[in-house]
């Protein structure tokens, strides 16, 4: 099975602002992006699953112009905050990484 | 004028930019420079706190050069969101800064500050009016929270520079601005369609972030006119195609078609990055919709406590092979430990957390992964309502935690590695974020503070 990691040329995490944690997954040609993107196999529940949230707060967006697929969930605590762990948001897309792709 | 040239000097003020790549960018006259020199990226601490992301020595390194090119070619120079949160307090640091800078290379010029903490009191009308509202997953926001807060900015639009660059400023430092603000100001005050001059600042605030690899920071380039903008690094080492400039709408954004600012929603459903070169891309096709009603964003933090850390290590293998009930007994221990010395009540008091690096340091709760290697990282966190609790504390809870035994072992055994003496560290006072909202001015200048010196 292929991972995601070979397909990508970038996985992140990142904080949109001190509330929000945002994903990036940028693929590595048109070709792959839209086959994993109409495999749907990034997905709202996906992500309600491994980040413990409901499928409702989770923002999946395509984004053709730069083949790549963005998700927005709310952050499970606030940056800083006594029990992050990851001020910059920037280490939390660990599990994306290996994920299997068609 | 039929077309405008911006100079964004770096994507933050203080982490640098080659002095070389300056050169070939003023050489491109630009009708201005701009630099952001704020972000919330690096949390609480400089909000709360007042400290700033980088030393003196960093802002004024960059500082200088932009200042110093930008009197020599008599344009503006726009600096937003001064060290880092933009409070008054590191507004009048860069703003000293810049005052030393022109005294020792004899620049003199017009100085406009713009003054973005918020008034308590301001807040709290504006709070029983209803005319503050929550954004997404904000914190419940009420008096007490505006009465505890350190500071509290406001995130400054375009108009307060539009009204000091009018008012004929060569040099603007701004405290809290939205990013984009900076890089907009000027080309829509000269009436430069909207939408093509916010998504130009987009991809401008974080200097050479848009390039295809960014290796350090450095300066970004933009020719714009009303319909498009075409963006050109000065770098020659770097270059843009159109999925770098594309994809640079990702970045710390929750959506990469919407830019929300005071003044209205920059949407860039329809835009269009087309290649020029192979190392310039023109982009087009944004629109802008005015807002409804006029906001201001607020940023807050106030203390959360202060902490005292020990960072130690475990390689035994006998512990490690029961590793989470060693650390549950070793957790009980530490805390009868504390009520024995400090009395009862004291639980009430503090907070014990453990970082368990090699296990879940980076997730906590949500990691997936169980397992662990052949050693730990922990980190014991103590956090109380002063220093001298947190540090007392933390130095029973050293003692307790470095002999904690193992059954397999009989005898006092040393349990942790500590790699320093003392084993705990003062870490200050840590603060939290307590605020995510908008407030309705009566007019886009009425929470700001416009002054004018000539340096």
């Amino acid at each position: 099975m292929t991972k995601l990691w070979q397909v990508a040329k970038l996985i992140r995490s990142k904080n949109s602002g001190p509330f929000e944690l945002t994903f990036d997954v940028i693929f590595k040609d048109r070709e792959i992006y839209e086959k994993v993107r109409d495999a749907r196999i990034i997905n709202a529940q996906w992500f309600a699953r491994t980040y413990r949230l409901t499928p409702e707060v989770v923002s999946v967006i395509e984004y053709d112009a730069a083949a790549a697929i963005k998700v927005t969930i709310p952050r499970p605590v606030i940056s800083g905050d006594v029990d992050d762990t990851d001020v910059f948001g920037g280490q939390q897309y660990g599990p994306l990484v290996d994920l299997e792709v068609p | 004028m039929s077309e405008i040239r911006v100079l964004s000097a770096t994507g933050i003020l203080g982490s640098g930019f080659r002095e070389e790549t300056l050169k070939r960018a003023m050489a491109l006259k630009p009708d201005f420079i701009g630099a952001d020199s704020g972000s919330t990226d690096p949390g609480p601490h400089y909000l709360g706190s007042g400290e700033t992301l980088f030393s003196d020595s960093a802002y004024k390194r960059d500082l200088r050069l932009i200042l110093l090119a930008a009197r020599a070619a008599r344009i503006p120079a726009i600096i937003g969101s001064a060290c880092t949160a933009g409070t008054d307090g590191q507004l009048e640091r860069l703003t000293g800064i810049a005052r030393a800078i022109a005294r020792g290379e004899k620049l003199s010029f017009k100085l406009a500050t713009i003054a973005s903490e918020q008034d308590k009191g301001y807040l709290k009308k504006k709070l029983r009016e209803r005319k503050i509202t929550p954004l997404a997953n904000a914190p419940v926001l009420d008096e007490a929270v505006i009465d505890r807060s350190a500071h509290i900015v406001g995130m400054c639009g375009i108009e307060p520079y539009v009204e000091a660059l009018a008012s004929g400023a060569e040099v603007i430092i701004a405290g809290r601005s939205s990013d984009t603000s900076i890089f907009s100001a000027l080309p829509v005050m000269r009436g430069f369609n909207p939408a093509t001059v916010w998504h130009m600042a987009k991809i401008l605030e974080c200097g050479a972030a848009c390039v295809v690899l960014r290796q350090y920071p450095d300066c970004m380039f933009a020719t714009l006119t009303n319909g498009h903008f075409v963006v050109e690094p000065p770098n020659p080492d770097y270059r843009c195609d159109p999925v770098s400039v594309a994809s640079h709408n990702l970045y710390e954004n929750s959506t990469p078609y919407e830019l929300v600012e005071p003044s209205g929603v920059l949407d860039t459903l329809h835009a269009k990055y087309e290649a020029v070169s192979d190392r310039a891309v023109r982009v087009s096709g944004s629109t802008f919709r005015p807002a409804q009603r006029y906001t201001i964003k607020l940023e807050g933090a106030e203390l959360a406590g202060y902490q005292s850390l020990i960072v130690g290590s475990v390689r035994d293998p006998i512990i490690l092979r029961q590793f989470d009930s060693w650390l549950d007994g070793l957790v009980k221990a530490v805390k009868e430990r504390i009520r024995a010395v400090f009395g009862d009540g004291i639980e009430r008091q503090y907070r014990f957390d453990v970082r368990v690096f090699g296990r879940n340091a980076t997730m906590g709760p949500l990691e997936p992964e169980t397992g662990i290697g052949h050693e730990v990282g922990l980190l014991f966190q103590v956090t109380a309502e002063t220093q001298a609790l947190a540090t007392a504390l933390s130095k029973s809870v050293g003692h307790i935690a470095v002999h904690y035994p193992v059954p397999e072992w009989s005898g006092l055994i040393t349990s942790i590695a500590y790699p320093y003496s003392p084993p705990e560290i003062a870490r200050g006072a840590c603060y939290r974020f307590n605020m995510n909202h908008v407030v309705e001015p009566a007019s886009p200048l009425e929470m700001f503070r416009i002054h004018y010196e000539n340096v």
